[in-house]
């Protein structure tokens, strides 16, 4: 068919609906509006009832669930969580007890060594003093003997020098030049 | 019953019309009334039953986590549940069951009425015009139980001046009476004009080939693609604003105040 015969078909179509010989156009056709009501009604009403009564609870009720799950697992989690920064609480309270306690035990430990010490230093230097007094003694002992050795030598000496000389000294004039001369020394 | 069934062959009509003829399949009369069964009520019966299929597969499964079908149910619950909510608030969810109804019939018919040889039943003033009166019978019954006299008050907004009030009350019961005469239409038009204009391009195409104007019948083929496109996003869009402007007017019925 070509163009033509189309525009001129769909002319004729339109002619003829305006004189109103031909059906009505169809959605304005009254012929079956008592029969699309009534489809209409039998098939929306069974829709609704179908869904209203079964499958908008069913959906619901699937969606609900998941709503519940999902909350409870959040509050299982918020619980698991606190229970997690108490156990994380009490962990950290036990190891600054634990701190505490090892740092008290150090301090004892240093303290008693500390004392050990101090008393071994102090009798150690007791000793020590001793032993230095002792010697001292000894040494101040020997070195009187000494210097008395040394007046009774010098006084022999100046004895023998003052004879080969040939002056005439006596034993207590040379002991008393000689206890001067010491002294003199120092 | 009449065999053969034309709107089932392959047969195409030149007439752009005649997509919208109603025939009886299964002749039917009640008293004075022609309650045939016909291709419309056949295709309506495919719409619905292939919603109720969608929707009864998604629903059964019940998941805790969905697979598609059900995500895909589960979203259209939750989708109009948010429309029915977010217009007509809380207590609009009362009518949520009548609402979702409603988007999915309209929905099933438009979306299955884009398939070649298929009958659009929204294309009817009869279908769209009963669905639209359902909607406002429901509105003023509902907020008359509701409010009593004072659904009334719908008709005068608070805070206005009694002169302008002389005006205004008439507009708004002009504009509640248009109501359900748009809300038929609208769908109707849409559906009606679509259609027509689908297949005027594709006769067109038909024509200009047959008449030896090949190079010029690409032309309206090719723009029959993206207006298929587009009358696929009205059919759901169509559903949509319906739903939509079922549960504005639902909100008036609740809360008749402006």
């Amino acid at each position: 068919m070509s163009l033509l015969a189309f525009l001129a078909e769909t002319a004729a179509h339109g002619g003829e609906h305006g004189e109103g010989v031909k059906a009505p156009f169809p959605a304005f056709d009254p012929t079956w509006f008592a029969s699309q009501l009534f489809w209409l009604a039998v098939f929306f009403l069974g829709l609704y009832f179908a869904l209203a009564r079964f499958i908008l609870p069913k959906l619901s009720d699937t969606l609900e669930k998941r709503a519940n799950r999902i909350a409870a697992d959040l509050d299982e989690a918020a619980r698991l969580n606190n229970q997690s920064v108490e156990a994380q609480k009490a962990l950290e309270l036990r190891l600054a007890q634990a701190r505490a306690k090892a740092r008290e035990t150090g301090d004892k430990a240093r303290e008693k060594t500390e004392a050990e010490l101090a008393a071994e230093t102090s009798r150690v230097d007791a000793d020590l003093t001793r032993k230095l007094e002792t010697a001292e003694a000894r040494i101040a002992k020997l070195r009187a003997d000494a210097m008395k050795n040394v007046e009774q030598i010098a006084v022999d000496a100046a004895e023998a020098m003052t004879a080969r000389l040939g002056v005439k000294a006596s034993r207590s004039d040379v002991k008393k030049a000689v206890a001067a001369a010491l002294e003199q020394r120092g | 019953m009449t065999l053969p069934f034309p709107g089932f062959l392959p047969t195409v009509s030149t007439d752009p019309i005649h997509q919208f003829k109603i025939f009886s399949l299964l002749d039917w009369n009640v008293g004075a009334y022609n309650l045939s069964f016909t291709n419309s009520s056949f295709w309506m019966l495919v719409s619905t039953g292939l919603v109720l299929t969608f929707l009864g597969l998604a629903a059964s499964r019940g998941g805790l986590i969905p697979n598609r079908l059900q995500s895909l149910g589960e979203l259209s619950y939750g989708f109009i549940a948010d429309m029915v909510r977010s217009t007509a608030g809380e207590e609009g969810l009362k009518f949520f069951p009548f609402v979702f109804t409603l988007f999915f019939f309209i929905l099933g018919a438009n979306i299955v009425g884009m398939f070649p040889y298929a009958f659009t039943t929204t294309s009817h003033i009869a279908v769209t015009g009963a669905l639209a009166i359902v909607v406002i019978l429901i509105v003023v019954g509902y907020g008359i139980y509701k409010n009593g006299l004072g659904f009334f008050g719908l008709f005068a907004p608070h805070g206005v001046p009694l002169p302008v009030m002389f005006f205004l009350v008439p507009i708004e019961i002009i504009s509640f009476l248009a109501r359900p005469i748009t809300l038929g239409m609208r769908l109707f038009a849409n559906m009606l004009a679509g259609h027509i204009m689908l297949k005027l391009l594709a006769i067109f195409v038909v024509m200009l080939a047959g008449a030896g104007l090949a190079w010029a019948a690409w032309v309206p083929y090719v723009l029959l693609i993206p207006i298929t496109a587009l009358e696929f996003l009205v059919a759901f869009l169509q559903a949509y604003v319906f739903a939509l402007l079922t549960c504005v007017y639902l909100k008036d019925a609740i809360h008749p105040s402006h």
